[in-house]
């Protein structure tokens, strides 16, 4: 059984298709890298999963049962297993640091706010950020606001964590401390999504890598496959475009 | 002119006056607090409504908005007398004040459900989907996350409508409500010159507006600071 199932899903914006008949598993600990062009429907697919878009065809399943994305309590079931990372953090700005990690352990999840602060102190340490933690996001920079998006998706325990593009509203030399600190979570058995336009990164956390093209996902396999000898045209084509940038 | 207002001011400003006046001041600020206060409530409860966006709720958007084009479009002095006229036959015996008040909080709920809701607005819908994500339910997510970030929007329109409202109050006087300019319109009657009537009256405007000018500048520079 997989992790992750997602079979035949299908959404749409308006008349706009934009996922097609799209089958993809992960199995428990892996990381699978989602690559293709703009539009070809990446974040749609994350979001779809984390019910933030409604699908109009097809299932998902996580741990073999199946997601009622129009069912209240499932919804709420699924979403503390899984945690996503936008490329735009999204932390709360009127809490700091300290309290976006601790806001949902403590106020949803109903936590002793002693233990949530103990923990949300770990995992900022984690991704190296303890020493922010009284600040507020408008005082941080983009990589040390993406680090507490991430110490916040981490705290609510999630099995399945997605990410979407964390890197790319970042400077170069931020690119890397992101990057480090998810690269420090492939080995946690956490099952993981990525979308990300950073290759060598992708090439070396995944263990496979989809491509995807106009909301289908055209080529799965390991980085090996997709890097070096795609089967389609078309992933050639990207790859060696992305590469050679 | 001094002359004479030198020789009157000892009279005007006998205690009895003083009551009086104070007590028009109080209904002043009686009607706009009163008013304001319990149309911020509803206004918020308006505002909260209308972003959501279950069809269940659909008829009660509809009353909620159509209430809000109504009363941003007739003029105040109207709806007291409309307040007036559907308030008097069911519960004889309210007070002018009550019915004026009530007039207020008919109006302001239907203006501070729009600022109110422009405020909530201007909080990015990603920060709604980050707290969505992390199962807050709506309650949870307007009042942890969007409406701590609204606050500095929403405070300095609506303070400015509450101080404007202080001197729309004044048309009360039209439905008998002894409120300040009544009682200016009263003393000057008794025969006090209208310069020292009216002036007293002004000043009194200015001492209730101006310090809710300044308590507002004060929050609006806390909440920019946190
Ligand atoms: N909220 C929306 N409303 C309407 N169309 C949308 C919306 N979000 C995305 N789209 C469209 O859906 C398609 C897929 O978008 P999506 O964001 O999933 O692509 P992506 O692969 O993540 O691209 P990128 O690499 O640029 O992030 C695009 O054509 C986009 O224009
Ligand atoms: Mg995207």
């Amino acid at each position: 059984m997989q992790h992750l199932e997602i079979d035949n899903v299908c959404a749409s914006y308006g008349k706009l298709e934009v996922l097609r008949d799209v089958t993809l598993s992960a199995d428990k600990g892996e990381v699978v890298s989602l690559i293709g062009p703009s539009g070809s429907g990446k974040s749609t697919l994350l979001r779809v999963l984390i019910g933030l878009t409604p699908l109009t065809a097809g299932s998902i399943h996580v741990g073999g049962e199946r997601v009622d994305y129009s069912n209240r309590k499932n919804l709420k079931k699924l979403r503390g297993h899984m945690a996503i990372v936008f490329q735009q953090y999204n932390l709360f700005q009127n809490m700091n640091v300290l309290r976006n990690v601790t806001i949902a352990p403590v106020k949803i999840k109903k936590q002793p706010r002693a233990d949530a602060e103990n923990k949300a102190r770990e995992l900022l340490e984690k991704v190296g950020m303890q020493e922010k933690a009284e600040a507020y996001p408008d005082e941080l920079s983009g990589g040390q606001q993406q680090r507490v998006a991430i110490a916040r998706a981490l705290a609510t325990n999630p099995e399945i964590l997605l990410f979407d593009e964390v890197t790319s509203a970042l400077d170069p030399e931020r690119v890397k401390e992101v990057l480090d600190t998810i690269r420090s979570l492939t080995d946690e058995g956490i099952t993981m999504m990525i979308v990300s336009h950073e290759m060598a990164f992708v090439r070396e956390v995944s263990t496979r890598v989809a491509m995807m093209d106009e909301g289908r996902i055209i080529e799965v396999g390991p980085p090996a496959q997709i890097f070096e000898e795609p089967q389609q045209d078309r992933t050639r084509d990207f790859v060696s475009k992305i590469l050679s940038h | 002119m001094f002359e004479r207002l030198a020789t009157e001011a000892p009279l005007f400003f006998n205690i009895h006056n003083l009551v009086f006046i104070g007590q028009a001041m109080g209904r002043t600020l009686g009607m706009t607090l009163i008013g304001c206060g319990v149309g911020f409530v509803f206004g918020l409860l308006i505002a909260v409504l209308r972003q959501t966006t279950g069809r269940l709720l659909l008829p009660l958007r509809f009353v909620a908005i159509a209430y809000v084009e109504f009363f941003r479009r007739i003029p105040f002095l109207v709806i007291l007398f409309i307040v007036l006229f559907v308030i008097e036959p069911l519960m004889p015996g309210t007070s002018l004040f009550g019915i004026a008040t009530v007039a207020v909080c008919l109006l302001s709920t239907a203006f501070l459900s729009e600022i109110i809701r422009s405020g909530l607005e201007s909080v990015p819908r990603a920060q709604v989907e980050a707290a969505t994500i992390l199962n807050f339910n709506t309650l949870q997510t307007l009042t942890m996350v969007v409406l701590p970030q609204s606050w500095r929007v929403i405070l300095p329109p609506a303070t400015a409508f509450v101080v404007m409202f202080i001197k729309d109050t004044s048309l009360a006087s039209q439905l008998g409500v002894i409120e300040l300019t009544f009682a200016g319109k009263i003393l000057v009657n008794r025969g006090f010159s209208p310069v020292l009537g009216f002036g007293t009256i002004l000043v009194c405007y200015f001492a209730l507006s101006y310090p809710l000018s300044r308590f507002a500048a004060y929050l609006e520079k806390r909440l920019a600071a946190s």
